[in-house]
């Protein structure tokens, strides 16, 4: 007889998020997990019959975490429907905004939700337990008011540029409604100097340059070893993630998605793509499949380009609210280890190539993302060019369909937009938790959270900790992922 | 040592983005600012180190007055589909509705502050016929009743505080939390939907810096434009109850300063303005959702006056992403004229 566990309510996680645990007959090892997401709101159904450009409005508040990726995502489907092109500053308004709500988002889940799981009694025997609970414990830990700090100073960028965050309408199919002057441009130039310095001083101990410029395994290697452990909060991490060994837990299937994202002048900063069969392949979108079987939702399975959304509470077998979605009928993984991976970035190539998609990886890969991304919005703010126009105008068809693409912080989002009589008459969303914490498919296949944690021993404190650590390595957002 | 008030934060139909705002607080942060008011935060799930085994014992202990639930604050709509059964909601790990949770801590609870427009009245969940039933605690977008019911108190004698925006300013939060910790908060405190009057009193349009603009009625066409933004696109600012202008969002921000509509997001029923958002319902082409309190024949009267006598700066500048006349140029010209 399995024995059944909830780990829920899961805390230090965006949303509601309860899990499963199926025991052996001996309570030594997980059989296998349910992730369960355990709040419905149907958000889709919200947009039938409004206003194509009331997306605009409705769409980010499906998720206050990553309401811009979701505004970005909707900007675009519109102008996919519409086919017209971004002014070149409206790109580079919406790359700085999008990527600084990453930036933000990667400095909340490792100080608030990520790291306080170290300091923890289960780890009262390791020579690193003392420091980790002093500066990284929750709500208390030393180092939460200085990021805090740094997080809201940070994100005046959103006050300047979007008027607030979240839930900002500065997002335009054509653009965005907001115009820079030279004076803004500069003061946002002097938000990223503060904000440089933080990240360099406290959660790296080095020049964002240098960390950006760590190009594979051995350099990262070679940089732990020449940095004590209390050097700063990035070398804890690595310490940390020896000393328990991290790189040895979280394994998902390793097949990888990402979407095209930050858009510039005919390129993408993020190409996207598939890695599947052990190859990057360009992204079709028509491979995607939502499986409705584990879900309480009606339906076996559904394409989001005409794909439906309706609840079935009693429906047999079902366990969560989250669809199932796949790929070429494939689990994948998404996310900030994902998008470099495809991208062709060469930390990320070694980093998945020697030991694959774990904890450790994750977590390296989001850091390491972060010091990126800061210096590539004060590129985008100097490329800003004030005298220019921000926003191309829109006419709307009455008829059509329109996808939109992006990545947020925690993977792909996609869009899909269906208009009838100038209204909206279908609305899909597929969001990056959908993905990495999907139920099973309809072929009774795992998605990749509960694929990384079935098998692993369930005895000791460390053991259930472990869980944790795996579980937060993904970020999961719930209200993205059910919607 | 002054007494610790326990303050548990539960979250339901909404989007997080009020507990994302509020992390945006500076002067102090969030943790700090709690620490100052003495805040023993029992429970919230994005920020609590608590095992989640823990959360039961708290809720158990609360039901069962072992301690005393000082704030309650509810974040997000709450979830009564389908059927009333709630089902749509869970408590994670507890198997109860969140709605039937709710309803027990508020029965308990010192103070209930409701975070965010969707639990103060529904907000964007309940939009679009309200296909999951959720309700605010008190009120349904503009009537009262709610989860709570209309005739509800606090152990403390207070109606359900709508913290209301979407989403809400950190400081709209935190100062409700600050004024309730010096005991300075009580009915005269809320206006007459149950909000902090602190910064209701105002409206968003005080101290909009396309002030200008609206005086003439000089108004943008399209989004990027820098004219008022009250005639054509959906501005809401002159009715909005909220002082987001003043106070400004991020350091520096506020929806017009960015170059789009405030959609009143203080107000029950935003969700569902029976227009598109970003465009101005007219009739004869005079918009129809004026000033509250101004007669409309006035309104009529002063703004054809001003859009006569709208200076050619205001009226070029309006239409354009930037500025193409500027004051000293435009004085420049009325002097030249003059010397003619």
């Amino acid at each position: 007889m399995t024995r059944k566990i909830s780990l829920g309510p899961l805390n230090r996680v965006e949303g509601d998020l309860d899990i499963q645990l199926s025991l052996d007959e001996n309570e030594q090892y997980i059989e296998s997990a349910q992730v369960k997401s355990t709040l419905y709101r149907g958000f889709e159904n919200l947009l039938t019959g409004k206003a194509v450009m009331d997306a605009l409005a409705i769409t980010p508040r499906v998720c206050g975490i990553c309401s811009i990726s979701q505004s970005v995502a909707a900007a675009k489907a519109i102008a996919d429907f519409a086919q017209i092109p971004m002014a070149a500053n409206g790109q580079r308004v919406t790359n700085i905004l999008l990527a600084s709500e990453m930036v933000a988002d990667i400095l909340t889940h490792f100080y608030l939700f990520f790291m306080p799981d170290f300091a923890n009694p289960a780890y009262s025997n390791k020579a690193w337990s003392e420091e980790i609970n002093v500066n990284f414990t929750a709500v208390s830990g030393n180092q939460h008011g200085a990021m805090l700090k740094a997080r809201a100073e940070f994100l005046h960028v959103m006050g300047i540029l979007a008027g607030k965050w979240p839930h900002s309408m500065v997002f335009q199919p054509g653009g965005v409604s907001k115009t820079v002057s030279m004076s803004e441009q500069l003061k946002l130039l002097g938000i990223i100097a503060n904000f440089k310095s933080y990240l360099e001083q406290v959660v790296f101990g080095d020049k964002l340059e240098t960390i950006s410029n760590i190009a594979n395994q051995a350099e990262l290697e070679n940089w732990q070893q020449s940095h004590p452990f209390n050097h700063s909060n990035f070398s804890m991490f690595l310490g940390i993630s020896q000393s328990l060994n991290l790189p040895g837990f979280g394994a998902s299937s390793g097949q990888l998605l990402a979407f095209p994202a930050f858009e510039q002048e005919n390129s993408h900063y993020y190409q996207g793509g598939a890695f599947l069969d052990n190859q990057v392949q360009a992204l079709a979108t028509n491979n995607i499949i939502e499986h409705h079987k584990f879900a309480k939702l009606y339906g076996e399975q559904s394409s989001p380009v005409n794909g439906f959304t309706q609840p079935d509470i009693n429906k047999a077998d079902a366990y969560t609210w989250c669809k199932a979605p796949r790929y070429n009928s494939k689990v994948m993984e998404t996310g900030s280890l994902a998008r470099q991976f495809i991208n062709g970035d060469s930390l990320a190539q070694s980093l998945v190539s020697n030991t694959g998609t774990n904890i450790h990886n994750r977590m390296v890969l989001r850091l390491v993302e972060l010091a990126k991304l800061t210096l590539q919005i004060e590129r985008w703010i100097k490329d800003i060019e004030p005298k220019n126009t921000f926003c191309n105008q829109v006419e709307l068809p009455k008829e059509g369909q329109g996808i939109g693409l992006s990545e947020a912080a925690r993977g792909s989002l996609g869009h899909w937009m269906t208009v009838e009589n100038g209204k909206i008459s279908n609305y899909q969303l597929v969001a990056p938790t959908s993905w990495n914490f999907s139920p099973r498919d309809n072929q009774g296949v795992s998605g990749a959270l509960e694929q990384s944690l079935a098998k692993l021993p369930y005895q000791s404190e460390q053991d259930k900790q472990m869980l944790q650590h795996i579980i937060r390595s993904f970020d999961p957002c719930m209200l993205c992922t059910v919607h | 040592m002054p007494k610790q008030l326990n303050l548990l934060w539960l979250q339901s139909g909404g989007c997080g983005g009020c507990t994302m705002s509020l992390l945006n607080a500076e002067q102090p942060n969030i943790f700090d600012a709690f620490k100052n008011s003495h805040i023993n935060l029992l429970w919230h799930a994005s920020l609590s180190a608590n095992p989640s085994n823990n959360f039961t014992q708290i809720i158990d202990d609360i039901t069962s007055n072992k301690i005393q639930l000082d704030i309650l604050c509810v974040e997000g709509a709450a979830v009564t589909g389908p059927d009333g059964t709630g089902g749509f909601h869970m408590v994670s790990g507890m198997d109860i509705p969140m709605m039937t949770l709710i309803e027990q801590l508020a029965q308990k609870s010192r103070y209930t502050l409701a975070i965010g427009s969707c639990t103060a009245y529904g907000g964007m969940t309940r939009s679009n016929k309200n296909q999951t039933d959720v309700k605010g605690l008190q009120y349904i977008a503009e009537q009262k009743g709610g989860l709570l019911g209309s005739d509800y108190l606090s152990k403390s004698d207070m109606p359900v505080i709508n913290i209301a925006g979407c989403p809400a300013h950190p400081e709209w939060i935190l100062h409700t939390i600050q004024a309730i910790a010096l005991d300075k908060f009580d009915t005269n405190e809320i206006d007459t939907v149950q909000r902090p009057k602190f910064y209701t009193e105002h409206l968003a349009h005080h101290a909009c810096p396309k002030n200008e603009y609206y005086e003439y009625k000089a108004s943008a066409a399209k989004p990027g434009q820098a004219g008022c933004l009250m005639e054509n696109l959906g501005c809401k600012a002159t009715q909005a109850a909220a002082d987001c202008n003043i106070r400004l969002w991020n350091g520096y921000g506020s929806c017009p300063k960015a170059g789009y509509a405030c959609i009143n997001c203080t107000a029950p029923g935003f969700e569902e303005p029976g227009h598109a958002f970003c465009q101005t319902p007219k009739l004869a082409g005079i918009p129809i959702g004026l000033p509250t309190d101004m007669p409309k024949a006035w309104f009529i009267a002063l703004s054809s006056l001003s859009k006569a006598a709208t200076p050619e700066r205001i009226k070029t500048n309006a239409r354009s992403e930037t500025i193409k006349i500027s004051p000293d140029m435009a004085k420049n010209k009325v002097n030249a004229k003059t010397k003619k």
